[in-house]
């Protein structure tokens, strides 16, 4: 099957630091890819990258056979690659439905109208139909400042979604999640995501998740990927018990 | 962000405050103009830091509007309040869609410091062109309207007010509705997150660029309305301290209102007057101890007092976690 | 070729007491990432001090030498503690809110100093030039300069060095070293923040003083100096990089240069061309000449 995102060799140094080595990777159409390795493994170097925010060294990256290299991560959102992030990434003095409406506004084929009054119905009704779908449609008018870290989370996944992307990248969706809640909002997240992305790459450090939610894993170590297939098949190889799951799990 | 008046009705307003200049004594008449003037360019402020950029050189495009004015007034005899106020907005709009993307992408005090630098290499430019008189300046006769002049000083001085109010009315009622546009909502995330912006697709540069042109355009008019009352420029049009003047009635009013900027500005002129009479070399004095007051007391200026705030954070403490946020200054 | 050297000596010697006013401008900013805009007040606090102990002492028969000597305590004394009260009654109110804020409440102070300036000492030029004369007249490169005039560059650069080894030889320095470069990491290993804030700004001011008090001689006091002088220092510390003192150094001597040159070549552009200098620095670095850029982590 034709790849949607298509990497070869990649190359990243930050001074010693080796982020990315030679990344070779395909991404097929509808596939869920877990990203697992150690902090500063290159996981989240590995996102940056691809959505145009840190530039490779070296080598080449192309959506749908476009090679998106160089391009800046506001042209790469709109040929079709969206991302959440770690650190949730919102507009914290906006209401969340706010925040949702800035984004589809900037989803709109046209440009911004400096009369068109912001909440008009129809976008403020998609802003409450997505947190709606993430459970969150009764946070809607209260700005982020008031509302949890997880919930934030979830609201920076939903604006991702706006631009029903061909590829999502989520940089840990449950980290800052309690142990109880992780599976529960996993669970969310996959369903709330499924309309509007099929092909969907995260970063997860908990193998559970991982196990249950991915239909391949990559894993990394210092830069490179240890192990590439099917989770069963990675989590038991022994360097990446090794390297990377500390054979704890 | 409030749902607020219809603009019909600010329209109305606009010109129930222009014919209540007819009851307004000579004096307060021009101080009405100057703050009408001074607020005209404090809300270009007001728009653009709502992208959470605040200029420390709008003097630059005042002196541009002024000076645009003045030599087209004396080279041509055009002599029109209208017409003039068209060129004013024009030459700083002009000049502010040359800077505008330059800058676009510097923040915080680094934005402030550049456009500072701006309007002081203008200033320089000014002190040493001779042609334009120096550090003097020059003189430019009585504005007229719509081929009337005014040598009854009583009514020229109303016709200026009339002209000033309704143009800043307008302006007004222009960035009522920009605020609450599909533009003025993206400004606003500029400000909170202007990476997010870049990931959503749009250009925070080009959101900020717009916005420092409309910023220009204000206060490209505000110079050519200083320029009809006072009949005169120099180069103290552009020279930072004037700038500084404008930052504090955006300040002071703050971005939850509008008509807090005409407050403001208003106020500022009544203490510039009432010092200036009472208590020579005090004025400043008074503008620090209030804007200290301003800053500690009301961190979203004085429009917060009849503007309900639903934004106001409840919990500071979560407000903080984990993102990186910019705080409000306006 | 004696053109090139007289504007290199004049560009010196402005580059000398420019570079002590930069100086406060930069640590402060280093240490407090506070960009001070009441900065030049307190170098015109320092002027007009000096002016007031200088004619002072003249009053009293006194020799000039003591009024120099004295004019330096008096300023030093009366900068530490202006720079004292303001940080800890006004600026520690602000700390930890947005940098913009913070160059909002300096821009306050430079406000509320200007009228208190005015109020003081009046708004009549005021003069100080008995000091002027204690070095006399010497002659460098078949030219005579004012004693005191060439007197200012040693004396800027034993004070740069000293800053440079107290910074970095000093443990007094190495923790306000630390402060700047990573203020939580020095928190958690038990530095007093507090301590190291009100230090820096004190010195700060002091420097900016003590250039005004250096300076006083040579001038005519009078509204509008603050303005002028902190204009002159934000470039300085911005052509540098905000926080840098080799920066600083640099930037001094580049706007001394400047001014010199365009007073002997085309008087009346200096600003025009120091502001060029400065906005084109901005534009394609930025960060100043000595400084790199960080990225955000996200």
């Amino acid at each position: 099957m034709k790849p949607v995102l298509s990497v070869r060799g990649l190359d990243k140094r930050f001074g010693a630091v080796v982020a990315a080595d030679a990344l070779t990777l395909d991404i097929p159409v509808g596939q869920k890819v877990s990203l697992i390795g150690a902090n500063g493994a290159g996981k989240t170097t590995f996102v940056n990258m691809v959505t145009g925010y840190l530039a490779p060294d070296k080598g080449s990256i192309a959506l749908d056979g476009l090679d998106i290299g160089g391009r800046s991560p506001r042209n790469v959102a709109k040929l079709g690659i969206s991302r959440s992030f770690q650190i949730p990434q919102l507009f914290i003095e906006l209401t969340a439905a706010e925040n949702l409406t800035v984004a589809i506004s900037g989803a709109g084929t046209r440009a911004l109208s400096f009369q068109s009054p912001a909440g008009a119905q129809e976008r403020h009704d998609k802003a409450v139909e997505l947190l709606r779908r993430f459970g969150l449609a009764d946070l809607a008018d209260r700005p982020i400042s008031e509302l949890a870290g997880g919930v934030r989370k979830l609201i920076d996944i939903s604006m991702a979604l706006v631009r029903r992307p061909k590829l999502l990248l989520l940089d840990e969706p449950t980290s800052g999640v309690s142990a109880e809640e992780k599976f529960a909002t996993m669970d969310r997240v996959i369903h709330a995501v499924a309309p509007d992305a099929s092909t969907v790459v995260f970063v997860e450090h908990d193998m559970e998740i991982v196990n249950r939610y991915a239909d391949r894993v990559v894993a990394f170590y210092q830069g490179r990927i240890l192990a590439d297939g099917e989770p069963a098949h990675v989590l038991k190889d022994k360097e990446v018990r090794r390297y990377v799951t500390g054979g704890t799990q | 962000m409030n749902k607020g008046m219809h603009p019909l009705v600010m329209i109305g307003l606009v010109g129930a405050v222009t014919l209540f200049g007819r009851l307004l004594p000579t004096w307060t008449l021009s101080l009405a103009t100057i703050a009408a003037a001074n607020a005209l360019i404090s809300l270009g402020i007001v728009v653009l830091a709502r992208t959470g950029n605040i200029s420390f050189g709008q003097g630059l495009f005042y002196a541009a509007g002024g000076y645009g004015v003045a030599l087209i007034a004396n080279g041509w005899g055009l002599t029109d309040a209208v017409a003039q106020v068209i060129i004013g907005a024009v030459c700083g709009g002009v000049l502010g869609l040359v800077i505008g993307p330059l800058i676009a992408r510097y923040s915080g005090i680094f934005f402030g410091m550049l456009t500072l630098a701006l309007s002081m290499v203008f200033y320089g430019a000014l002190v040493k062109s001779t042609a334009l008189g120096g550090s003097d300046g020059f003189n430019v006769g009585r504005p007229t309207l719509f081929g009337i002049g005014f040598s009854d000083p009583r009514e020229a001085d109303f016709m200026l007010y009339a002209v000033s109010v309704i143009t800043t009315g307008l302006a007004g009622i222009a960035a009522t509705i920009l605020f609450r546009s599909e533009f003025g909502l993206a400004s606003l995330a500029v400000r909170e997150n202007n990476l997010r912006v870049e990931y959503l697709g749009l250009s925070a540069n080009r959101i900020i660029s717009l916005n420092f042109v409309i910023a220009a355009i204000f206060a490209g008019a505000s110079g050519a309305f200083a320029l009809m009352a006072q009949r005169h420029i120099d180069p103290q049009f552009a020279y930072w301290t004037t700038s500084g003047e404008f930052v504090f009635v955006a300040v002071l009013a703050g971005n939850q209102s509008v008509a807090a900027v005409f407050v403001a500005s208003m106020a500022l002129e009544l203490v510039r007057s009432f010092s200036n009479l009472y208590l020579p070399n005090t004025w400043q004095l008074v503008l620090g101890v209030f804007l200290l007051g301003v800053i500690l007391f009301l961190p979203r200026g004085i429009g917060s007092l009849w503007v309900r705030d639903r934004r106001r954070k409840s919990t500071p403490a979560t407000a903080s976690e984990g993102t990186t946020k910019k705080e409000v200054v306006l | 070729m004696n053109f090139f050297l007289t504007i290199i000596v004049d560009g010196l010697i402005q580059a000398s007491w420019l570079f002590i006013v930069a100086l406060g401008l930069t640590l402060v900013f280093g240490v407090l990432k506070i960009l001070n805009i009441a900065h030049g007040s307190f170098y015109a606090i320092g002027a007009y001090v000096a002016a007031t102990v200088v004619t002072l002492v003249a009053a009293h028969r006194l020799p000039p030498s003591v009024g120099f000597v004295a004019m330096l305590f008096a300023v030093a004394l009366i900068a530490a503690a202006v720079g004292l009260l303001l940080e800890r009654g006004l600026l520690k109110m602000f700390y930890g809110r947005d940098e913009v804020v913070l160059l909002l409440v300096t821009y306050a102070v430079f406000l509320i100093l200007e009228d208190v300036t005015k109020l003081i000492w009046g708004v009549n030029p005021i003069y100080a030039t008995q000091p002027y004369e204690l070095f006399g007249n010497l002659e460098f490169a078949g030219l005579y300069y004012v004693g005191y005039d060439l007197v200012l560059i040693p004396i800027s650069a034993a004070i740069g060095f000293a800053i440079w080894f107290g910074l970095n030889r000093t443990i007094m320095g190495k923790i306000v070293l630390a402060v700047i470069h990573n203020e939580e990491m020095s928190v958690s290993m038990g530095v007093r923040v507090n301590r190291v804030y009100a230090f820096a700004f004190a010195f700060g001011v002091l420097l900016a003083a003590l250039a005004g008090a250096l300076t006083a001689p040579k001038i005519s006091m009078q509204p509008g100096l603050s303005s002028d002088v902190i204009i002159l220092s934000f470039a300085i510390v911005v052509i540098g990089g905000l926080g840098s003192v080799e920066g600083a150094a640099v930037g001094a001597i580049l706007v001394g240069l400047a001014r010199a040159a365009s007073v002997h070549l085309m008087p009346q552009a200096e600003l025009f061309m120091i502001y060029l200098i400065m906005a084109g620095v901005l534009l394609f670095r930025p960060e100043g000449l000595f400084k790199r850029e960080t990225a955000r982590r996200i």
